[in-house]
């Protein structure tokens, strides 16, 4: 079960300014996430607190393949990133690395700025409770969800590949 | 039902006859690219696996090409991680500088990639080998390491969208600005998760680097990969240069399209991407008060040899506007070398610009050329997001070399038309 307060961010949200190249000479979790969100909200990595959750619009995480960008906000202990759609490599390099995301158009939509946000994981549901409302979030596929049940590609790798 | 060339490279590389769009695979890679802020954490990755010997030394390039030569202690440290895991693992293709190039340039240009394969590079802007009928599609550091340790990728098979480019280009518009045209039409999300198959009379028209340069920016529109069917010129590009033996995918001709676009592009004028998404595409004439600071000529979208051509034909016995800085950057060390051979080099020289070594640099904001606080670029790279190339209140526009060119020589955004 997941449950934190909402930082809530527009549409195009790209991985420049979610970590931007200045910081890419490391690949040190924690100085990576000291400078999380820093191009489109430099109080973030002050406000945001462990388990609370970014909320965005569409097409979260376009731009450069970096995963310094999920890595940065899975660092900074952010829960999860609801939005109502994410750019493909964003969504690969999460799943692959086991920051849980979920895509929900209407979630991304009426969540605001600081709700009280939790996410059912086994029954699918999002729930909102400011508002007491629902929202229901894109399975993954059944291929998706054996990475995600190992806790990333590293992990399922090495049951499925390296384990001989 | 047929299929379109991106599901029968995709089929043929992951054991099945026939394959259809959302479809699931584990697919075999012929090459993975890593650069010099990608692949260490994919190397630290993969060292977590506790597995002795990467699947296969040959299928791994690694292209130390953002910010080298090293700009720092801590960029250096990552370079040499590339270094060692080359070495310890016995990977030919590793790019030492001396050799490197932006690797989007060098890898076609070195023969690395050839059509048919099956590419994925931990790098957004991987799906550039689309224009010699290649599937490449950007990725991530961790899918990277799984690579290095079992040779395949997971992926899932995308729609395609067709695009059609009919009628025939004017003087000084090209593939950049073809491309530009079509993410400002669709949006950059307008082709998210899908392929973008270029195609019409434009396209046969359009050279290999014209077609490296759209596909380039596949990813612009939220792509997986941009792809054009192999023809003649395909086959006089790869000639002699493919390390590999290569073949030609085409669609069918009842494959199933998501959308098909066509465009007349007789009357295109080159188009500027203005802050602060690709997206805000408008025509040159429209936009020629805008004064600017820096122009890049250059990066993995522009830093051929024709790019540098065109560049320089405007520049020529020209000097560049005083208030502006102008930074060339080859692709590659061959490109380097073919400009120094045809005078391109000294053209630029004598305009006032400078000449660097080729580096990805300023185009992430990485070196090379960053922008202060409320300073203003016109590039030839692939992105003007806010802060892209520096201060997150600096400003990037985006166009082809001809008009980055013609721009610096006036100090404002300027037709090519306009220099004489």
């Amino acid at each position: 079960m997941i449950n934190g307060k909402s930082w809530k961010y527009g549409d195009n949200v790209n991985t420049d300014e979610i970590i931007p190249a200045r910081y890419l000479n490391t690949t040190n979790e924690k100085e990576l996430a000291a400078h999380c969100m820093e191009d489109i909200d430099p109080e973030f990595v002050n406000k945001a607190v462990e388990g609370d959750i970014i909320v965005a619009g569409d097409n979260f995480g376009c731009g450069s393949s970096r995963e310094h960008a999920p890595i940065s906000i899975k660092a900074l202990g952010i829960s999860c990133v609801i939005a109502k759609s994410f750019a493909r490599i964003f969504f690969r390099n999460a799943i692959n690395i086991g920051l849980p995301i979920f895509e929900s158009e209407k979630a991304g939509i009426e969540i605001s700025d600081g709700d009280n946000v939790k996410v059912d994981i086994n029954s699918n549901i999002i729930t909102n409770l400011t508002t007491n409302k629902e929202y229901s979030f894109t399975p993954f596929a059944d291929e998706m969800k054996d990475i995600i049940k190992a806790g990333g590609l590293m992990e399922y790798i090495k049951v499925n590949y390296c384990s001989s | 039902m047929g299929m379109t060339i991106t599901e029968k490279i995709i089929a043929a590389h992951s054991g099945h006859q026939e394959i259809s769009a959302g479809q699931f695979v584990y697919a075999d890679v012929d090459i993975c690219l890593g650069n010099d802020i990608t692949a260490p954490i994919a190397i630290e990755q993969f060292e977590t696996l506790g597995v002795e010997n990467v699947f296969n030394p040959d299928s791994i390039v690694l292209v130390p090409d953002h910010f080298t030569p090293n700009k720092d202690i801590k960029s250096a440290q990552n370079s040499k991680l590339l270094r060692e895991f080359a070495l310890k693992h016995q990977i030919k293709n590793y790019f030492e500088v001396g050799r490197v190039g932006i690797e989007h340039v060098l890898l076609p240009e070195q023969g690395i990639v050839v059509p048919g394969d099956l590419v994925i590079g931990a790098d957004s802007h991987t799906c550039t080998y689309g224009a010699m009928g290649i599937f490449s599609t950007g990725v991530g550091s961790t899918d990277l390491a799984a690579c290095y340790a079992t040779g395949k990728v997971w992926l899932k098979v995308p729609e395609t969208i067709k695009f059609i480019f009919n009628g025939k280009l004017n003087e000084w518009v090209s593939g950049k600005d073809l491309i530009l045209h079509v993410i400002g039409n669709i949006g950059v999300d307008g082709a998210r998760y899908k392929a973008m198959e270029f195609s019409g009379s434009v396209i046969t028209d359009l050279s290999m680097d014209d077609r490296l340069a759209m596909c380039n920016m596949a990813i612009e529109a939220g792509a997986k990969n941009g792809i054009i069917e192999p023809d003649d010129c395909t086959e006089n590009y790869v000639n002699g240069r493919a390390q590999r033996e290569y073949k030609f995918y085409s669609s069918d001709a009842d494959c199933e399209y998501h959308e098909i676009h066509e465009y007349d592009v007789s009357t295109l004028s080159p188009q500027v991407a203005i802050p602060n998404l690709p997206e805000n595409v408008r025509p040159v004439e429209e936009l020629s008060d805008i004064a600017i600071d820096q122009v890049v000529i250059g990066s993995c979208t522009n830093g051929r040899i024709s790019d540098l051509r065109i560049a320089a034909q405007i520049l020529k016995d020209k000097k560049i506007h005083p208030s502006i800085r102008l930074i060339v950057i080859p692709g590659t060390q061959a490109v380097y070398l073919e400009a120094l051979k045809e005078g391109l080099i000294e053209v630029f020289i004598k305009a006032e610009g400078v000449v660097s070594t080729p580096t990805c640099g300023p185009c992430l904001g990485g070196h090379m050329g960053i922008l202060a606080e409320g300073e203003r670029a016109l590039s030839t790279t692939n992105r003007n997001f806010a802060g892209r190339m520096g201060h997150p209140k600096s400003e990037v526009y985006l166009s082809n070399p001809a008009v980055a060119a013609a721009s610096a020589i006036t100090g404002k955004i300027t037709h090519p038309e306009k220099i004489n």
